[in-house]
Formats: structure tokens, C-alpha cells, sequence
């Protein structure tokens, strides 16, 4: 028995040599990125001024603030909730900005980003608080505050809009000026990817979150604090969503009564499109970000190829979908290998 | 037979003496609650608001609840077997592209809407097969056709709009019975509500989708079959959510691609409102038309109270979070009082020992 299976199993090197290799091909993130490369490697080859330093520059810039937003929701996500808020959370924060700048033209950036950060984490505590709380699905939560943080947004602007004369040049300049041909808001943005990305992996809390998600009774028996560490991950989220408020009152023109809105499923779909399960437990953040990438992408890069802009939508669709039947042939094919596996080893 | 029968059990003289089972309280439920609300307010709202009992109040009111009210009703028996359908103002959007684009190549209207009802069917089929037969997850799958349709409904009609409907088509869509105020399409709208509320509360179908709401697994034990079952919902969706939107296309006299976009949020609160449980199993359609009513009442009594439009998605909001976290409350202050009970009953007991 031993000897037949030491002659058909490969040796230890060659082993470990296969298995990280089915490791990179078994990775969640991998079929968002091969998709992202090939796009660009496309459209690229067709109009070689989609790769011009200006076209990166815009492409980096269209796609932060959905980058933030999708790794924020991966957050929620991967604890089996959802936050459909977040579009209206970037709306109120991102008018607050703008109001701040009205009241206070002086006021120090760092001060007015952390001051974003913090009115996102009072929203999204909310959230925790009612999801945590009340016992009730953050689907219906979320979408009662999609709602009511729309509406204090409407009764607060009203009819008024701050314009990009209305801040200082400093901020403004926030999303021109370039970090070694990278936007400092992207800059800020992929610090605050990777810090996530970082604590998801390796962090005790963060590993909670996957076990919360992949079955909330059984991490609950296993001694961890759930309403803790959904709560948080609710806070962050609207952190995450105030942060990304700060930059969009940085980046565009107008900020108003309906600005983010509709935002939140196009968050949700980024994410997917990642890689990140819908009911959680798995995904990264990075994949999401990558996921955010790519959708923004596909609308520049149609623009680019020529491809009647009407399509873009529909085909962001198909994209959606296409992500959603790979991770479903994946898992299938990891339950039929781990079905096989157990069969063979006694 | 029949003596073998009587002789085996005695089904006939032991009932009288048993007490009558008590079905369950449909007064006191939580669907009664919401028609209780309802009436409430429809009678405050009359009573203080002026202009509000008015055969002008109803028309409007009545027009404007139609395209969530006619979603709604595939809506709550989806979510009542435990899925979402996220896609439908979608195919609202869609369906009114392709109407206005058939009839402005010169279809004949009927044609057209025709035309339009298809395509909403075929959209729902296609939700249905992704999802009941290659088993993806309903939210993914429709915030994939929600991009997918209003994608399509872009590349149909681009960016233009067609209004040019013919005159007798549109003024029936705004049409009234007579002087009472109450628009003619409610007729038909009122048959979709109907059928779609036998269908889930006096048929085996409807039974078993409650069944799928609690477990899909046990469902299917007991001889449901559950793909079969959401294929249908999700084709019956499509077609409804067509329907509205040739409804919007037609009162509006404009087909656009982004018509109804957003809607389908509001139908989803409406639905929750009316006391469906987004995890399924729970839920009448009593309940979902008062919820719809009362969003719409309420939005309709706030604009004649001069209340600015946009304050009016905050109290959709308010009163979403609060019905589901009203029972959360209720219960918490149930403990409290019985647990105050409790201590009083045995502060007592400890009283009267030492005697």
C-alpha cells in the first residue's frame, strides 16, 4: 500500500514545486487580473496613447475612489453582510468637505481628511450598531440608511453646490499632482488597500472575519466575538466611504444633493467581479480593488478601442456575470477534488 | 371500505368534543399591522391635511404607486422563497427602449408593446435559467443584469427619446373610472395583485415557496421542486417588470433608456415595509399592498403638505428601519418587564420566609 503510493505520488520537491503552482492558479484574484492585463495589453496595442503617461494618470484617477469603496465592502462582505449605504455615505461626506472649505478656507488638509474619515466612521458605526444590535439583516438596514443619509444629504444641500473654486488650490491638487506618476490620492488610496489587505491576511480580528462569514454559528462557538468584529468592520467600511467622500470632493468639480448616488451597487459588482463570495468567507481585498480596476477600466478603454460608448454598460454586465459562473466552476471543481480526495485517503 | 373505515378510526364523533383548532390570528399579525398603520394615517391624513380626500389625491396617488405595486407582487414571492431580484427596474428600463424604438420604426403600438412584454419575458428567463438551474446566487446574478439590461436598454435607444406615443394610448394609460378619481389601469393592476396573491396564499405552489423560504434542502425533500419553482418567479418578474415599464413609458410619453432606473430599491423597501422577511418564509401580499400604499400615501400627503420631495426618501428610510427593528424593541422591553417581574415576585418570596 505504502510503496504504491510512493510510486505514484511525485517526490517532496517536485510536490511542493506543482502545489504552489496550483495555489497561483486556484487564487480568487486571479481571473479578475488576468482579465485586467489582457484588456490593457489589447487596448493598448490598438491606441498606444491609452498607455501615455496622461492616459495611466486618468485611468489611476477614475479608479481610486471605487478602489476604496470596493475594499471597503469587501470588509462587510466577507463577514456574510452587506452595505448598500456607502453611495450615500460618500455623498454627505464629501458635501461636509465642501462645506468645511466654504466655512473654513484655512483649514489644514490632513485635518479636513481626518475629519472626512471620522463623520464616514459615525455613519458606518451606525450601521454596525443597528445591524449588531437590532439582530436584523444589514441588507434591510443599509437600505434604510441609503435612504435616510440621501435625505439628510438632500435637506442639507438642497439646491447648492461647491465647485472646485469654492476649495483651496492645495486640495485640488491633491488628485493633479503625481508621486512618481502616480496621483497623490491614488497614492493614499493603495496605502490604505494594502494596510487592509495586510490586516485581512495576517491579523487575528482579521482572520475572524472569515470565519465569522463562512459560518457565524460556529465562529460564535469558537469563542469569537462577532457583534465586535462586525461592528467594526461596518465602521471601517464607512471610514473607508468617508475617506473616499474627502477625495471625490477632491477630484470633481461639484459636489451637491445627489452626488454618489446609485454608487453602491457598482461597489458591490467591483467586488465581485474581485472575486469576493456574495455570501462570504472568501475574497480579498485586493482582488476587489483589482475588480474596482477593471471596471473602471473597461469604460476607458472602450472609449479607446472605438466601441460605441453604449455598450460599456452592458458589457460591464457580462463581465459581472462571467466572474460570478467562473467562481462558481472553481468551486464546484474544488468541492468534486475535495470529494475525490477523501474517497482515496482513508 | 367504508365499514372498514369507521371501524378503523372514528373521525366523525370525537371532533365535536374536541376543542376547534385556532388557525393563526390574522388580526394581530404583522400584516394587520401594517393595514392598521395604514388606515391610520389615510384617516389623519384626510382629516388634517386639506385637499388630501380628494378624487385628485386618489388619481395620483393611485398612478403613482402602479409600477411599484405591479413589482412588488413578483418581488414579495421571491423574497419569500429566500432570493432578490435586483434586476427589474432594469427591465423596466429595457422594455421601454425597445417600445419606444419598435414604434418609432414603425410597428404598430400594440406590436410594440407586445415587443416590450417579450423582451421582459426573455430577460426574466434568463435570471430564472442562471440561477435555478446553474445554481448561481440571486444577488449576484440580477446586480449583474442590473448592469447587464440598462446596459442593453442604452445600446437600444442610445441616448435619444421617443414621445411621440399616439395619443389614445397614452391618455388611457392616465385615464379614470368615471369621477371617482381611480385611474382605469388600476383594473388590470388589481388582477395582477389578485392572481399573484392566490397564487402564494391558496396554492400548492404558493405553499412551497414559503417551504423554500425556510430551507431550500427540506423543501426539496418534500417533493417541491425548488429550480422549477424559481424559474417561474424569475420569468413571471421579467414579465411584470415589462409591463411597468410600458405603464411608466406611456403615462410619461417618453421612452428612455434610464426610465425607472433606481426603482428597484423603492420596490424592495416597499416589500420589506410590508413585512416580507428578506430570509425568507414570511410574508402576505395584504401586507406588501399596504406597505406599498402607505410609502406611497405618505409621500403623497407629505408633497401636498409642502414638505420638500426630498426629505421624502429620509422617512421611506425611518420607516424601513423602523419595522424591522420595531420587534427587536418590542422584545427587549418584553425581557425587561419579565425579568422586572421576576425580581418583584422574588423580593416577595424572600418576604415573606424569615416570617
Amino acid at each position: 500500500m505504502s510503496t504504491q503510493a510512493t510510486q505514484t505520488r511525485p517526490g517532496p520537491a517536485e510536490a511542493g514545486a506543482t502545489s504552489r503552482l496550483g495555489a497561483l492558479l486556484r487564487l480568487r484574484e486571479l481571473p479578475v487580473t488576468v482579465a485586467l492585463v489582457a484588456l490593457v495589453i489589447v487596448t493598448a496595442a490598438v491606441n498606444p496613447l491609452f498607455l501615455s503617461p496622461q492616459g495611466m494618470k486618468d485611468l489611476m484617477l477614475n479608479a481610486t475612489i471605487m478602489m476604496l469603496l470596493a475594499a471597503g465592502q469587501t470588509m462587510v462582505i466577507v463577514t456574510r453582510n452587506i452595505d448598500l449605504s456607502v453611495g450615500s455615505i460618500l455623498g454627505l461626506v464629501a458635501f461636509g468637505t465642501g462645506s468645511i472649505f466654504a466655512a473654513a478656507p484655512t483649514m489644514p488638509i490632513w485635518l479636513v481628511l481626518l475629519v472626512g474619515v471620522g463623520f464616514g466612521a459615525l455613519l458606518g458605526s451606525l450601521n454596525g450598531l443597528l445591524t449588531v444590535w437590532a439582530k436584523v439583516p444589514s441588507l434591510v438596514i443599509t437600505l434604510g440608511t441609503l435612504y435616510v443619509f440621501r435625505g439628510v444629504n438632500n435637506g442639507w444641500a438642497g439646491p447648492r453646490q461647491f465647485f472646485a473654486g469654492d476649495r483651496p488650490e492645495a486640495f485640488g491638487n491633491l488628485s493633479v499632482d503625481t508621486l512618481l506618476g502616480v496621483p497623490i490620492i491614488t497614492v493614499l488610496a493603495l496605502a490604505v488597500v494594502i494596510v487592509l489587505a495586510v490586516y485581512l491576511a495576517g491579523a487575528r480580528s482579521g482572520r475572524d472575519l472569515y470565519a465569522i462569514g463562512s459560518d457565524p454559528e460556529a465562529a460564535k462557538l469558537f469563542g469569537i466575538n462577532t457583534s465586535t468584529r462586525v461592528f467594526t468592520a461596518f465602521l471601517v467600511n464607512g471610514a473607508l466611504a468617508g475617506l473616499a467622500g474627502v477625495l471625490y470632493a477632491s477630484r470633481f468639480n461639484a459636489v451637491g444633493a445627489t452626488t454618489g448616488s446609485g454608487l453602491e451597487l457598482d461597489v458591490v459588482a467591483a467586488a465581485v467581479v474581485g472575486g469576493v463570495a456574495i455570501f462570504g468567507g472568501s475574497g480579498t481585498v485586493i482582488g476587489a480593488a483589482i475588480g474596482a480596476i477593471l471596471l473602471n477600466t473597461i469604460t476607458s478603454s472602450l472609449t479607446a478601442l472605438r466601441v460605441d460608448k453604449f455598450w460599456q454598460q452592458a458589457i460591464v454586465g457580462v463581465l459581472i456575470i462571467t466572474a460570478i459562473l467562473i467562481d462558481r466552476l472553481a468551486s464546484l471543481r474544488h468541492a468534486k477534488h475535495l470529494r475525490e480526495r477523501e474517497g482515496r485517503n482513508v | 371500505m367504508s365499514e372498514h373505515a369507521t371501524v378503523a378510526v372514528d373521525t366523525t364523533a370525537s371532533l365535536a368534543d374536541v376543542a376547534p383548532v385556532r388557525g393563526p390570528r390574522w388580526y394581530a399579525g404583522r400584516d394587520a399591522t401594517m393595514i392598521y398603520i395604514l388606515l391610520a394615517f389615510l384617516a389623519y391624513a384626510a382629516l388634517s391635511i386639506p385637499r388630501f380626500a380628494s378624487p385628485v389625491t386618489t388619481g395620483f396617488l393611485l398612478l403613482d404607486v402602479v409600477p411599484t405595486l405591479l413589482i412588488a407582487m413578483p418581488m414579495t414571492l421571491i423574497i419569500v422563497t429566500g432570493e432578490i431580484d435586483l434586476s427589474v427596474a432594469s427591465i423596466a428600463g429595457l422594455s421601454s427602449a425597445v417600445l419606444g424604438v419598435a414604434w418609432a420604426s414603425g410597428a404598430g403600438i400594440w406590436v410594440s408593446i407586445g415587443l416590450a412584454l417579450g423582451v421582459g419575458l426573455l430577460a426574466g428567463i434568463f435570471n430564472g435559467v442562471l440561477i435555478a438551474y446553474v445554481g448561481l446566487p440571486s444577488l449576484a446574478v440580477t446586480i449583474g443584469t442590473l448592469a447587464l439590461f440598462r446596459g442593453l436598454a442604452l445600446v437600444v435607444i442610445g441616448d435619444n427619446a421617443v414621445a411621440n406615443f399616439p395619443k389614445e394610448i397614452t391618455a388611457l394609460a392616465s385615464a379614470k373610472l368615471g369621477t371617482s378619481g381611480i385611474p382605469l389601469v388600476i383594473l388590470p393592476v388589481a388582477a395582477v395583485v389578485l392572481v399573484f396573491g392566490l397564487v402564494l396564499h391558496h396554492t400548492a405552489f404558493g405553499r412551497g415557496l414559503y417551504a423554500m423560504g425556510y430551507s431550500k434542502d427540506a423543501a426539496h425533500f418534500v417533493g417541491i421542486n425548488v429550480g422549477n419553482s424559481k424559474f417561474w418567479l424569475y420569468v413571471a418578474s421579467g414579465l411584470v417588470s415589462a409591463a411597468a415599464g410600458v405603464f411608466w413609458t406611456l403615462r410619461y410619453t417618453s421612452a428612455r433608456s434610464d426610465n425607472a432606473s433606481g426603482l428597484e430599491l423603492t420596490v424592495i423597501a416597499a416589500v420589506l415595509l410590508g413585512g416580507v422577511s428578506i430570509f425568507g418564509g414570511k410574508g402576505s401580499v395584504p401586507g406588501v399592498l399596504a406597505g406599498v400604499l402607505l410609502i406611497g400615501s405618505l409621500n403623497y400627503a407629505l408633497r401636498l403638505g409642502r414638505v420638500s420631495d426630498v426629505v421624502l426618501v429620509t422617512v421611506t428610510g425611518l420607516l424601513l428601519i423602523a419595522s424591522v427593528i420595531a420587534p427587536s424593541i418590542s422584545a427587549a422591553v418584553g425581557r425587561w418587564r419579565h425579568s422586572q417581574r421576576l425580581r418583584r415576585h422574588l423580593a416577595q418570596d424572600q418576604g415573606a420566609e424569615p416570617g
